[in-house]
C-alpha cells in the first residue's frame, strides 16, 4: 500500500479552485473529474441528439430534401461517433467509475490523479476539434467505421481529424483503463476483499482488461489507414495491393468489445441502484462476477459476426455464431438475477428505479435480436439494415443511457446533497420510454422489409413507418427538457436530501454528501457487505 | 403452495399461447422470391418464437414485481434477506445454455440447407483464365450440380450502380434478368469502395469488395421484378445506389437474352 500513500497527498487543497470554477480546472480530486466527464459527455449527448435529430428529420420524408447528401453522411457519421467516443464510452466509465471507484475501494482519489486529469482534458479538445472539421472541407462521411477503400477516398481532411480526435479520445480511454485497473488492485482499504466490493468495481474492473487490450488495436489501425490517406501507402488500399477486408478484422476486434465497455459499466450500475431501492440484497453476487469475467473473455472472441457477409470462410461464421450466441448465457444470469433481486423486495417506485426497470425491459429485447442477429443465416438478410440500428439502440441507448440517467437520479444528492424532483423525474422517465421504444421498435421491421442503413432516401412504402420513429425521436428530444429543468432547479433549490437519503450500505453513502475532499473525515470504513439489506438489518438498528 | 403453482403454469402456458399465435400469425418479412426465402422465414418463425416467450416473460417478472412487492406508505423495513439460490442460478445457467446450443445447430442446419457451408472455388475456374482465390459468398449448387444451364454472370459495382456482365451473351446489362427456378450464380467485384448486393425478397446478401471477387448464388421462384439494394455505405448518392432484377419464364428470358446477344465478330 506504498503507492497509495504517496498519491494520495498530492491533493493539495490549498492549490485547488473553490466552488464552480474547480469544474473548469487541471483539478486532481477524482469527484471533480467525474463530473467533468458527466457534464463535458451531455454537452456532447445534446450535440449527438441534435445531430440524430437532423437524421430523423431527412428520413421523416423518402426524398433527400433537407440537407445534400454529402452533408447527410457527415450527420451520421458525427452523430455515430460522438455519441459513443464522447458520450456514453466516458460517461459510463470515466464519469461514474472515478466518482465511485475510490469510495468502493476505501481510497481517497484514484491511484494515478494527475493521469486521471490527463485523461479527461483530452476529451473537450478533440471532442471539438471532431465537430470543427465540418467547418474545415466538411467532417468525415464514412460511417464510425470508416472503412477503406470509402475512408480513402472520401475528402481527406475530414477523415484525417477524425482519426486524429479518435485516436485522442482511444489514448483517455486507455488511462482511464490502466488507472482502474490500478485503483481496485492496489488501492483496496486493508481489510476489504475483492468479492466484497461493490459490483460496479467488478464491472469496471472486467471493461478496463477490455480496454486495455483491445483499444490499442484500434489505435495501430487508425495509424495504418493515416498512413494509407496521407502518405499513400498500401495497408488497406486494393488499389495498391491492399486488403480492405483486414482492416475490418482489426476494426472489429477493438470496437465489439466496445460494446462490452459501453454495457458492462452499466451492468454494475445497476447492480448497485436496484438493491437500494428494492431493500434487498443483490441475488446471485459470485455468479454475477464470474458472468462479468465470462462476458470480457467471450467478448474478444466474437467481432467477425460484424462480417458474416464480407467474404469470410464458412468456418469463420459459424465459429462466431456460436461464440456469440453464448455471450447470451452470462449476460441472461445478470438479467435473471436483476429481477430475483427485484422479486420479495420492498420497491421504492421512483425515477431512479423506472429507469433500471425500463433498462431491463429494453435490453433484454435488444439482447433477443441480438442472438438472432449472430446466427449467420439470419445476419445475411438484415445485415447493414435498419434492423441492426434498431438492434443497437436496443442496446446502447435502452440500455446504458437508460442506466445513465437511472444513476443521475440515484447519486445526484450525493453529488449536490440535493434531492432530485420526483414528479419531473417520472414525467422523464415516461416520455424517453414511450419516445424511445416509438422510435427504435418500428425500425425492426423496416430492415427486414428492405431499407438499408445509412440512406438520406428511401422507398415511398416505407414512409409511415420512418415518420413513426420521427415522432418517437422528437418525443426523446422533448424528454430531455424536463430533465434539464430538473437539473437547474434541484442544483439551485432542491430539497435538502441529508447524507444518505436512500439508506444504502455502499460505501460512498457512509461519509457527508456532498463528499469532502478527500471523501472521509477520518478513516475509511470498512464495507464487509455491501448489500446487506433485508430484514435482519432493521433488526439490528 | 399449490395455488401458486397453478397460477405460475397458467401464465407460462398463456405467454407461450400469445408467442406462438403471434409468431404463426404476424408476419414481418416480405414476400419469399427465391429458395432460401421459406427456410430463411423458418428459421425466422422459429427465434421469433422463441423471443417472445423470453420478452413476454421477462417483461411480466419485471412489472409483476413492481406492482406486488411496491412499498406500501405504512410499510417500514427491507425486503427478505436473499442472497441467492445456488439450484435457481444453476437451472437458469444450463436452460439458456441449452436453448443457445439448439438455436446454434439448428441455424447451422438452415445455413447448410442455404448452401452456405459449400465449397465455391471449384464452380468459377471455368470463368476465370488464371485461377483466383475467390472469396465465400451464399451457394446452392452442390457439387454433382454444376448444371450446363446454371447462369454465370459476373456482377461490377461501382459508385453508384450496378453493372450485369452476361459472358455467354457477350453483353451487358443494368438490369438482371434472370430465369424462374433455375441456378444463377454471379461473380461479384467492385470497381471502387465496397458494395453489397441485397435483394430482400431472396433473403440474400453479400459484400462486394474490390480486389477480392466473391460469389453469390440463388435460386429465384417468383416471376416479378425485384429491387437489388447496395446495402454497404457507398458514398453520397449511396442510398440512390438501386438496380433491378426481374425474374421471367424462361421463354421471356430467352427471348431478352438473343436480343441483347452479341457475336463475337462484332468484339
Amino acid at each position: 500500500m506504498t503507492i497509495s500513500i504517496d498519491s494520495q497527498k498530492t491533493n493539495n487543497e490549498s492549490l485547488q479552485p473553490k466552488g464552480w470554477l474547480r469544474y473548469f480546472s487541471f483539478s486532481l480530486d477524482h469527484k471533480v473529474i467525474g463530473i467533468q466527464y458527466l457534464v463535458c459527455g451531455f454537452l456532447f449527448y445534446l450535440i449527438g441528439g441534435t445531430l440524430a435529430s437532423a437524421i430523423r428529420i431527412e428520413l421523416a420524408s423518402p426524398m433527400s430534401d433537407f440537407m445534400p447528401r454529402d452533408v447527410y453522411n457527415q450527420v451520421l457519421t458525427l452523430h455515430g461517433t460522438i455519441m459513443i467516443f464522447l458520450w456514453i464510452v466516458p460517461v459510463v466509465n470515466g464519469a461514474f467509475g472515478n466518482y465511485l471507484i475510490p469510495f468502493y475501494v476505501g481510497a481517497r482519489d484514484m491511484a494515478f490523479p494527475r493521469l486521471n486529469a490527463v485523461a479527461f482534458w483530452l476529451i473537450p479538445p478533440s471532442g471539438l476539434m471532431l465537430v470543427a472539421s465540418y467547418f474545415v472541407e466538411g467532417a468525415a462521411q464514412a460511417g464510425w467505421t470508416a472503412y477503406p477503400p470509402l475512408s480513402i477516398t472520401t475528402p481527406q481532411s475530414g477523415q484525417i481529424i477524425w482519426i486524429l480526435s479518435v485516436l485522442l479520445l482511444g489514448g483517455s480511454s486507455i488511462f482511464g483503463g490502466i488507472n482502474f485497473i490500478a485503483t481496485i488492485i492496489k488501492l483496496r482499504r486493508p481489510g476489504l476483499k475483492l468479492m466484497q466490493l461493490p459490483m460496479y468495481c467488478w464491472a469496471m474492473l472486467g471493461t478496463s482488461i477490455l480496454v486495455v487490450l483491445s483499444t490499442p488495436v484500434l489505435a495501430g489501425t487508425l495509424i495504418l489507414l493515416s498512413f494509407d490517406i496521407i502518405a499513400k501507402t498500401g495497408f488497406f488500399n486494393p488499389v495498391l495491393g491492399g486488403n480492405v477486408v483486414v482492416y475490418q478484422h482489426l476494426f472489429w476486434f477493438y470496437s465489439h468489445p466496445a460494446v462490452y465497455i459501453m454495457v458492462l459499466p452499466a451492468f454494475g450500475l445497476v447492480s448497485e441502484i436496484l438493491p437500494v431501492h428494492a431493500r434487498k440484497p443483490l441475488f446471485g453476487y459470485t455468479t454475477m462476477v464470474f458472468s462479468i469475467m465470462g462476458i470480457v473473455v467471450l467478448g474478444l472472441v466474437v467481432w467477425a459476426h460484424h462480417m458474416f457477409t464480407s467474404g469470410t470462410p464458412p468456418w469463420m461464421r459459424l465459429f462466431f455464431t456460436i461464440a456469440t450466441a453464448f455471450i447470451a448465457v452470462p449476460t441472461g444470469i445478470k438479467f435473471f438475477n436483476w429481477v430475483a433481486t427485484l422479486w420479495g423486495g420492498r420497491i421504492s417506485i421512483n425515477s431512479a428505479m423506472l429507469f433500471s426497470c425500463g433498462f431491463i425491459i429494453n435490453f433484454v429485447f435488444g439482447g433477443i435480436t441480438g442472438v438472432a442477429l449472430a446466427q449467420v443465416p439470419f445476419d445475411i438478410h438484415v445485415h447493414d439494415t435498419y434492423f441492426v440500428v434498431a438492434h443497437f439502440h436496443y442496446i446502447v441507448y435502452g440500455g446504458t443511457v437508460f442506466i445513465i440517467f437511472s444513476s443521475i437520479y440515484h447519486w445526484f444528492p450525493k453529488v449536490t446533497g440535493k434531492m432530485l424532483n420526483e414528479k419531473l423525474g417520472i414525467l422523464h422517465f415516461i416520455i424517453t420510454f414511450i419516445g424511445f421504444n416509438l422510435c427504435f421498435a418500428p425500425q425492426h421491421w423496416l430492415g427486414l422489409n428492405g431499407m438499408p442503413r445509412r440512406v438520406a432516401e428511401y422507398d415511398p412504402q416505407f414512409q409511415f413507418v420512418n415518420q413513426i420513429s420521427s415522432l418517437g425521436a422528437l418525443l426523446m428530444a422533448i424528454s430531455t427538457i424536463p430533465f434539464l429543468i430538473n437539473v437547474f432547479l434541484s442544483v439551485r433549490n432542491g430539497k435538502d436530501s441529508g447524507d444518505n437519503p436512500w439508506n444504502a450500505l455502499t460505501p460512498e453513502w457512509l461519509t457527508s454528501s456532498p463528499p469532502p475532499v478527500e471523501n472521509w473525515e477520518g478513516e475509511a470504513p470498512l464495507v464487509e457487505e455491501p448489500y446487506g439489506y433485508g430484514n435482519q438489518f432493521y433488526e439490528q438498528k | 403452495m399449490l395455488n401458486k403453482n397453478i397460477y405460475l403454469i397458467l401464465i407460462i402456458s398463456i405467454v407461450f399461447a400469445i408467442s406462438f399465435w403471434i409468431g404463426f400469425n404476424v408476419n414481418l418479412l416480405p414476400a419469399e422470391a427465391s429458395i432460401n426465402a421459406p427456410i430463411y422465414d423458418e428459421l425466422f418463425k422459429i427465434l421469433f418464437i422463441i423471443g417472445l416467450i423470453i420478452f413476454i416473460g421477462m417483461t411480466i417478472a419485471v412489472i409483476y414485481s413492481l406492482f406486488k412487492f411496491r412499498k406500501r406508505n405504512d410499510q417500514i423495513g427491507d425486503g427478505i434477506a436473499l442472497e441467492g439460490n445456488l439450484s435457481l442460478e444453476i437451472v437458469w445457467t444450463i436452460i439458456p445454455s441449452i436453448i443457445v446450443l439448439l438455436i446454434g445447430l439448428y441455424s447451422y442446419n438452415i445455413y447448410d440447407r442455404m448452401g452456405g457451408m459449400k465449397e465455391l472455388n471449384h464452380n468459377h475456374e471455368m470463368m476465370s483464365s488464371n485461377p483466383e482465390k475467390i472469396w465465400a459468398g451464399i451457394s446452392q449448387t452442390s457439387d454433382n450440380e454444376i448444371a450446363i444451364n446454371n447462369l454465370s454472370i459476373e456482377v461490377s459495382a461501382m459508385q453508384f450502380a450496378f453493372l450485369f456482365n452476361y459472358p455467354k451473351g457477350n453483353f451487358i446489362s443494368g438490369e438482371l434478368h434472370v430465369p424462374v427456378d433455375q441456378k444463377v450464380s454471379m461473380k461479384m467485384e467492385s470497381k471502387d469502395v465496397i458494395h453489397a448486393f441485397w435483394v430482400p425478397e431472396f433473403r440474400i446478401k453479400q459484400d462486394i469488395i474490390p480486389g477480392q471477387p466473391t460469389i453469390l448464388n440463388f435460386t429465384p421462384t417468383k416471376v416479378g421484378k425485384y429491387p437489388i439494394i447496395c446495402a454497404e455505405l457507398c458514398g453520397p448518392y449511396h442510398g440512390g445506389m438501386r438496380a433491378s432484377i426481374i425474374v421471367e419464364e424462361e421463354s421471356d428470358y430467352n427471348e431478352w437474352f438473343n436480343k441483347n446477344k452479341k457475336t463475337e465478330v462484332n468484339l
